[in-house]
């Protein structure tokens, strides 16, 4: 499966890539960009070539683990890339953990309650959760949280005037490792506001899809007997229901956790994170092809796998799913 | 057993969550001394200047590296750098300057000749010292080429003695002092670029008064103050730290919560929200710039003299200026902005006047006026906060004296390639200088060198009258003479009128109160050595 889509992804993204009109050579120099200029510019770049070589060349470099070099900064992508990506994984995953938290409780509490005025509240909730545009509920949390009440920075992953080494690129985990706990209290404080942002969406629709999940199983008949036998509601809920209504609940986390990768472009602009998805961004504005077409093959591949793991998450969750026996 | 597990997971969740609430509040430790943090649009690309042309890679550059001679604080004027005296031979071909024995790089190395002869080879040899893949664009871009090529004006550059160097030119270059001011001509330690000369750019070492300490790419890149500067009591700041933050109101959120000092670009309509608040301060950058409309000449009917003039007396200039720019720009009348010397304040403007407009079109034979198609950018621009919208305004007026416009508006690289190739009829474009010579925008956007397509000059404004005059100037190196030329192209320009030249925009910036001695600069970045907190 891995290896087609992956074909598939390369080839899709470096002819759309290169159908965008405009070069890098004319973006790299802009209004100024003289007839000569420009023309030395492309033949060094190789732009000249026609265009099957250039894929060509790229699928060979790219066999060889050479993810090519960015033509902005001129660093190998494959290098670049690490911080960029660290830096979205981190966010994607905070945002996931309140995410799941959140929607998941909230579900099952609209389900076990349904029609009740909670269940309604929750619902509109869940609604508006999944209607709001990420930019305009970013801004105003900066505008609430971090201007007029001032209890989080509005920007970045750290206060630049802390004087911190990453080696990971997880500022958590470096943070954990050199027993550095104003770094870690910092960190976490420039989390909360882009996390809590990225998160409401897949919220809202985990909280939606556990409800309806939920609503199926409670009227299962082993829940029914399980309530006649006296167990206890929260028991019922977490531990026999909930497991049951865990499937689709788990597509949709894989589903969300992947689209957190690479959508997380308006967040990331808004709060100045420099995640993978800026990265990718001022790339295509600077029609940086390598940078393009290596990062955007780099997302997928996380996608793919992400989805591999949810789908070895069914076989663990329900014994009934199993791989290779048929 | 599972029941217990989940459990502990959400409690383990909930303290994560405390802890997070708890971390609220308290301040950070900060470093000692005065640290500067300066928000900005975007990261620097690479920190070797003589490999980029873009603002923000100069912005941080500048404040390690340092030119031969600087322009002056506020102008464009050149004063001296890390040369203290030079001086141009009769023929105008040779230049001999005289450099500071005083100057150390930052990694304890001597500046001297030695050192300028060093960064001028490098540039002009291009794949110098391994750096295959790089190209010092604006080396060739001002001084026609590189070694080898036919217009390359520098014929050599040598250290006559510990202290002097003489650069002997292939003919005289009017505008080499102005050039040499620019940040990308900046010099750099010869041992730290032979050091590593592919990850230069990474770790730029200098001259100037701060340091490179490090960079987190997209984040911020910290500057330590040089306690060695060559000027005594300066840097006044201990550290500077440059953070990007894309969106504009969100760079306005961390000015306002305090989380940066100063930052670039400010929106216009925030500005009046700066002003009004006592604990911020609003600086304008003296404008080095001009948003023109240009007529594509060799299209009918813009090779009518009149027409074109009629245009030009059809278009509010003021209203513009207060619709789109929040009265942040100066009107335009000639296509070099006032901050420039040579500007030529006696040409009159063609004044907002509709039936003025109407009489050219009749003399022109357009009295029923025409069709044309008008491109507007798609992005801001800093001499054009909103292209579609001024296009629109200019739109309404020009349908007053009969003239029907369809704006087109494609994708940025596009709209380039287009106005290039002259597949436009009208067209909003502007520059942005980079020398601070007339030359920079005379010559560059309306000589009919540059009509070759790719066009510079995107109006196909061929005179020879205008021809004679910029090539005398580029070889004139008395800049009084030179005055003289460029004053009288800027009133043949203004007769011709292959634009409509439309405003000089002075972008806005932010500050808190308490930074001290910050200039903006028309060149757009500047040196923060003198730039104090005090609080």
């Amino acid at each position: 499966m891995l290896i087609p889509v992956l074909i598939g992804m390369s080839v899709i993204t470096f002819f759309i890539v290169h159908a965008i009109p405009g070069s890098p050579a004319k973006a790299l120099l802009g209004e100024r960009a003289s007839p000569e200029a420009l023309h030395q510019l492309e033949e060094k770049m190789g732009l000249n070539d026609p265009l099957y070589i250039q894929y060509f060349n790229y699928i060979k470099n790219l066999l060889q683990g050479d993810l090519g070099t960015s033509i902005q900064t001129g660093q190998p992508v494959s290098e670049e890339i690490i911080p960029y990506l660290a830096a979205t994984f981190e966010l994607a995953l905070f945002a996931m953990v309140i995410a799941v938290f959140f929607g998941v409780n909230l579900g099952i509490f609209s389900a076990w309650r349904q029609n009740s005025s909670v269940d309604y509240l929750s619902m509109v909730i869940a609604l508006i959760g999944v209607s709001m545009p990420v930019f305009w509920l970013g801004l105003m949390e900066q505008w609430i949280f971090a201007q007029e009440l001032a209890w989080f920075p509005s920007s970045g992953r750290l206060d630049s005037r802390l004087f911190f080494e990453p080696v990971t690129h997880f500022y958590f985990l470096d943070a954990l490792i050199q027993g550095d706990f104003v770094v870690l209290q910092d960190a976490l404080k420039h989390m909360v506001l882009p996390a809590v942002a990225l998160g409401t969406i897949p919220m809202a629709i985990i909280a939606r899809m556990t409800r309806s999940s939920m609503l199926e199983v409670l009227r299962s008949d082993y829940i029914r007997t399980a309530r006649a036998k006296g167990v206890g509601e929260l028991l019922i809920i977490y531990k026999h229901a909930l497991k049951n209504a865990l499937i689709p609940i788990v597509t949709v986390f894989g589903l969300q956790m992947g689209l957190l990768l690479g959508g997380a472009i308006l967040t990331e602009t808004i709060f100045s994170w420099p995640g993978v998805g800026r990265y990718l961004y001022d790339a295509i504005h600077a029609r940086d092809y390598a940078v393009v077409q290596s990062g955007i093959l780099v997302v997928a591949t996380i996608f793919v796998l992400i989805n591999l793991i949810v789908d070895l998450l069914y076989a663990w969750i329900d014994p009934r799913i199993q791989y290779g026996k048929e | 057993m599972k029941f217990r597990k989940s459990a502990f997971l959400i409690i383990g969740l909930l303290f994560v969550l405390s802890t997070v609430l708890a971390g609220c509040g308290g301040n950070s430790a900060g470093g000692q001394g005065k640290t500067l943090i300066y928000g900005r649009g975007a990261d620097s690309p690479k920190l070797d200047p003589a490999l980029v042309t873009d603002g923000e890679s100069f912005r941080v550059t500048g404040n390690i590296m340092e030119t031969l001679v600087q322009y002056e604080k506020d102008s464009m004027n050149v004063t001296e750098g890390l040369a203290t005296e030079w001086k141009n031979s009769e023929d105008g071909k040779k230049w001999t300057f005289k450099l500071r024995d005083d100057v150390k790089f930052h990694d304890g190395t001597k500046f001297n000749a030695e050192a300028v002869v060093f960064n001028f080879q490098r540039w002009m040899n291009r794949e110098h010292l391994g750096s295959k893949k790089d190209d010092f664009i604006y080396y060739g871009s001002m001084f026609g080429g590189y070694k080898g090529d036919k217009g390359h004006v520098i014929e050599s550059v040598k250290a006559v003695d510990e202290y002097t160097v003489e650069f002997t030119l292939k003919k005289p270059q009017g505008p080499f002092l102005q050039n040499l001011a620019m940040s990308p001509f900046a010099i750099a330690s010869p041992k730290a670029v032979k050091k590593d000369p592919s990850k230069f750019a990474e770790h730029p070492v200098g001259t100037g008064p701060f340091k490179f300490k490090s960079w987190k790419k997209n984040d911020s890149i910290t500057l330590e103050k040089n306690n060695d500067y060559w000027k005594k009591g300066l840097p006044k700041l201990d550290r500077v730290i440059f953070k990007s933050i894309p969106d504009n109101s969100a760079r306005l959120t961390a000015l306002q919560s305090g989380d940066i000092d100063v930052m670039d670009g400010l929106n216009p309509d925030d500005a009046k929200r700066v002003e009004k608040n006592k604990q911020l301060q609003l600086y304008k950058r003296p404008p080095n710039n001009v948003g023109y409309l240009a007529f594509n000449m060799e299209k009918k009917p813009f090779h009518k003299k009149k027409v074109r003039q009629a245009i030009n007396h059809a278009v509010n200039k003021k209203g513009l200026i207060k619709s789109f720019y929040a009265n942040l720009a100066e009107p335009a009348k000639n296509p070099m902005p006032p901050s420039l010397w040579g500007y030529n304040d006696k040409v009159e403007e063609y004044e907002y006047d509709l039936d003025k407009a109407k009489k050219l079109l009749k003399e022109a034979g357009y009295e029923d006026g025409f069709e044309v198609e008008f491109y507007a950018m798609p992005e801001p621009r800093p001499y054009m906060p909103d292209g579609r919208k001024i296009a629109e305004y200019i739109q309404a007026d020009l349908k007053k004296i009969g003239i029907k416009t369809k704006i087109v508006s494609p994708e940025w690289q596009s709209y380039l390639e287009d106005t290039q190739e002259g597949k436009h009829e009208m067209a909003l474009l502007g520059w942005t200088g980079d020398n601070g010579d007339p030359d920079n925008f005379l010559y560059v956007l309306l000589d009919k060198d540059n009509t070759k397509i790719p066009a510079q000059n995107i109006s196909f404004y061929k005179s020879d009258k205008l021809h004679d005059i910029l090539i005398e100037a580029q070889k004139e190196t008395d800049q009084s003479k030179r005055t003289e030329y460029y004053q009288k192209a800027q009133e043949i320009i203004h007769e011709d009128a292959p634009w409509v030249p439309l405003v000089y925009a002075t972008p806005p910036l932010a500050g808190q109160s308490y930074v001290k001695g910050y200039v903006p600069h028309p060149k757009g970045t500047e040196s923060l050595a003198e730039v104090d907190i005090q609080k």
